[in-house]
């Protein structure tokens, strides 16, 4: 193990030196991705006038294409860029909250109150895209303080968590089955469409909402950070190596849903980044620590390979971004599982 | 060896002076999981310095004691004393510095090499900026050097045998530097020769001034490795004290419920505990000689 030392070692930090190279190779793939969602899409603008456009040199460019651009292409970069850091970084949050490989936010029920609230909403209100992200948010955020309490038994044991989880979600199925039965077709379908995840017909309005959640998580989760990665050799060892574990849970399941919150409110319940990205970043790092970072960068990349791949690949037709995240991201895991298992990973 | 710290920084923490004699008591103590009592009113002394273990059959309440004692559990009555002082008003970390708890199945994160997980143990001393520094690595190498690991420092825990990987726990916790060491059945799932490695290292590590509170299945090797003994049954103490006082018919029978001879350990002169035949397996034939003390004893230079 190496270390970073700094100001003669009032800093020092443990690093891994594969974690590094996989890092920076991500960075890599996720600015091959950003390339590919900013100069290619429906409408061919002309790679020199995005160029001029992105650096805000407008001459020679239409303002349909400045449209295109700025208004319809990055926000839409961004939000992928923000949502899947988002989940991944939840995902982490809850696999190491549950000690379970399996803790993720759709398990906890996060994901599924905020399907319901939205459904809700555009299912009696019509849909007006801000009430349905606000429906997201409140059925999301009550349905998390529910499984909590429900969960509480003199401090937040994992297992209970994903047991009382899985009953929520089941009854929240349920209520949405029938929100969505007694709606009249139009809403159904705008319902579903929701449903799925997308990243369609993201603004500038989303990309505030996402700057807010990063302005304020980035140094919540910084801070926590520490206490994650000394509750992963257990509760008991942590107590005894001097962590406050039952403080340290209520951080990371408020810090968590606090991510998810953000990603729903940007993307809607895109399905699979949380749980998947968390196992990318730490078999191809195979760091030992809390993979917070790694995970966000991961499910950034994962979400953005997605959009491009539900944009391009069977353009002009465009499929919801969470159906593709399902089936790439949980391709990719089966494959790295099978490798893992054999041994040549 | 991994210096010990406790030593050199009494004096910062000697503001109120340690009764002499007890590391770790309890006053009338009960611990328990939520509905469930399984330790009522306990009293009980750890005396500095002592190798104590605790003995007793499944479900006594010894783990569950040693939990009180290293504040994974907190009491609901009663109180634990950290050289006199209530554990429960001192903070997390520093009592991090004092006590440290090898629990009996830890979790090794997946992926973690050996020097990392054995960095783990300096958590109580590191900051959010300060993680691992040279004094940390220097640590984390004579943790190791002790237990006689250093040459695995790089290797993947999962990868090492049950021995090897008992050693490097306890190195986890040694990194901790505390003076106070409680391990819950460090032996189990160990074959003998491993048992044994273990218990020496132990041993050793008494010898360096640290107090050891270990949980134990196995009487004989209590005996000989103790310098108290503590008997548990039903949640209560049935009997302490030095393992010649502790390890006796009466109190084997009282606490495991089981019928013994117990006579004297050839190679240590320790108590030597026989359980009886039982009469389903009728009269002992010739090939297997009776448990007889005088037998045994011969046979063995």
């Amino acid at each position: 193990m190496s270390a970073l030392r700094l100001f003669g070692e009032r800093v020092s930090l443990p690093v891994r030196r594969r974690l590094v190279v996989v890092l920076v190779g991500a960075v890599f793939v996720l600015l091959g991705g950003a390339l590919v969602s900013l100069y290619t899409g429906n409408s061919s603008i002309e790679a020199k006038i995005t160029t001029g456009i992105l650096i805000g040199d407008y001459a020679g460019a239409s303002p349909f294409e400045v449209f295109t651009v700025l208004d319809v292409r990055l926000p839409r970069l961004v939000c992928a860029l923000v949502a899947g850091f988002a989940l991944g970084v939840s995902g982490a949050l809850f696999q190491e909250l549950t000690e379970n490989p399996l803790g993720s936010p759709d398990i906890i029920g996060f994901t599924g109150g905020a399907a319901t609230g939205a459904v809700l909403v555009t299912v009696t209100a019509g849909g007006a895209l801000v009430g349905t992200a606000a429906g997201a948010l409140t059925g999301g955020l009550v349905t998390a303080a529910l499984i909590y309490l429900l969960a509480w038994r003199s401090g937040l044991d994992g297992y209970r968590l994903i047991l009382v989880g899985i009953g929520v979600t089941a009854v929240l199925g349920a209520v949405r089955a029938y929100a969505l039965s007694r709606a009249d077709l139009e809403q159904a379908t705008a319902g579903l469409r929701w449903l799925s995840g997308s990243l369609t017909g993201r603004g500038w309005d989303d990309v505030a909402i996402a700057a807010i959640g990063l302005v304020i998580l980035a140094p919540a989760t910084a801070a926590l950070h520490r206490s994650v990665s000394r509750l992963s050799v257990g509760s008991d060892l942590a107590t005894s190596q001097g962590l406050d574990v039952p403080r340290a849970r209520i951080a990371i399941a408020v810090v968590g849903t606090a991510w998810v919150a953000v990603a729903v409110v940007v993307a809607g319940p895109i399905s699979f980044v949380a749980l998947a990205a968390p196992h990318i970043a730490r078999s191809l790092s195979r760091a030992s620590g809390a993979p917070l970072f790694s995970a966000g960068v991961f499910g950034a990349v994962l979400l953005l390979l997605a959009d491009v791949v539900a944009l391009r690949v069977f353009s002009p037709t465009q499929l919801p971004t969470g159906v593709v995240t399902a089936v790439v991201g949980g391709a990719y895991l089966l494959w790295l599982l099978q490798r893992l298992r054999r041994g040549t990973a | 060896m991994t210096a010990l710290p406790h030593e050199s920084r009494d004096s910062s923490l000697s503001s109120a002076p340690p009764p002499a004699g007890d590391a770790l008591a309890m006053r009338g103590v009960s611990l328990g999981y939520p509905g469930r009592t399984v330790i009522e009113d306990l009293d009980l002394r750890i005396c500095a310095r002592s190798f104590t273990v605790f003995i007793g059959p499944n479900a006594c309440g010894k783990s569950t004691a040693l939990k009180g004692l290293g504040r994974l559990l907190a009491p609901s009555k009663g109180a634990v004393l950290l050289n006199g002082r209530d554990l429960a008003r001192l903070k997390t970390a520093q009592v991090a510095r004092e006590i440290t708890m090898l629990p009996q199945s830890p979790i090794a994160p997946p992926s973690v090499t050996v020097g990392e997980l054995v960095a783990r143990g300096r958590a109580p001393y590191q900051s959010v900026f300060r993680r691992y520094s040279r004094e940390d690595e220097r640590i984390v190498r004579e943790s190791l050097e002790v237990t006689g690991s250093a040459d695995l420092i790089d290797r993947p825990v999962a990868e090492l045998s049950g021995g090897q990987r008992q050693r490097v726990w306890i190195s986890v916790v040694l990194a901790q530097q505390t003076g106070i060491l409680l391990l819950d059945e460090p032996t189990t799932y160990l074959d003998l020769a491993h048992q044994i490695e273990v218990l020496d290292l132990c041993a050793r590590l008494h010898a360096d001034g640290r107090t050891l509170v270990v949980v134990l299945h196995d009487l004989n090797l209590a005996a000989r490795y103790a310098t108290d003994i503590v008997a548990f049954a039903d949640g209560r103490i049935v009997a302490e004290g030095p393992p010649a006082d502790v390890i006796t018919a009466r109190t084997v029978r009282e606490t495991f419920g089981v019928e013994c001879t117990v006579t004297t350990d050839p190679a240590s002169g320790t108590p030597l505990v026989v359980p009886a035949r039982p009469p389903h397996l009728g009269a002992a034939t010739p090939s297997i000689r009776p448990t007889d003390p005088l037998h045994s004893s011969e046979r063995t230079p």
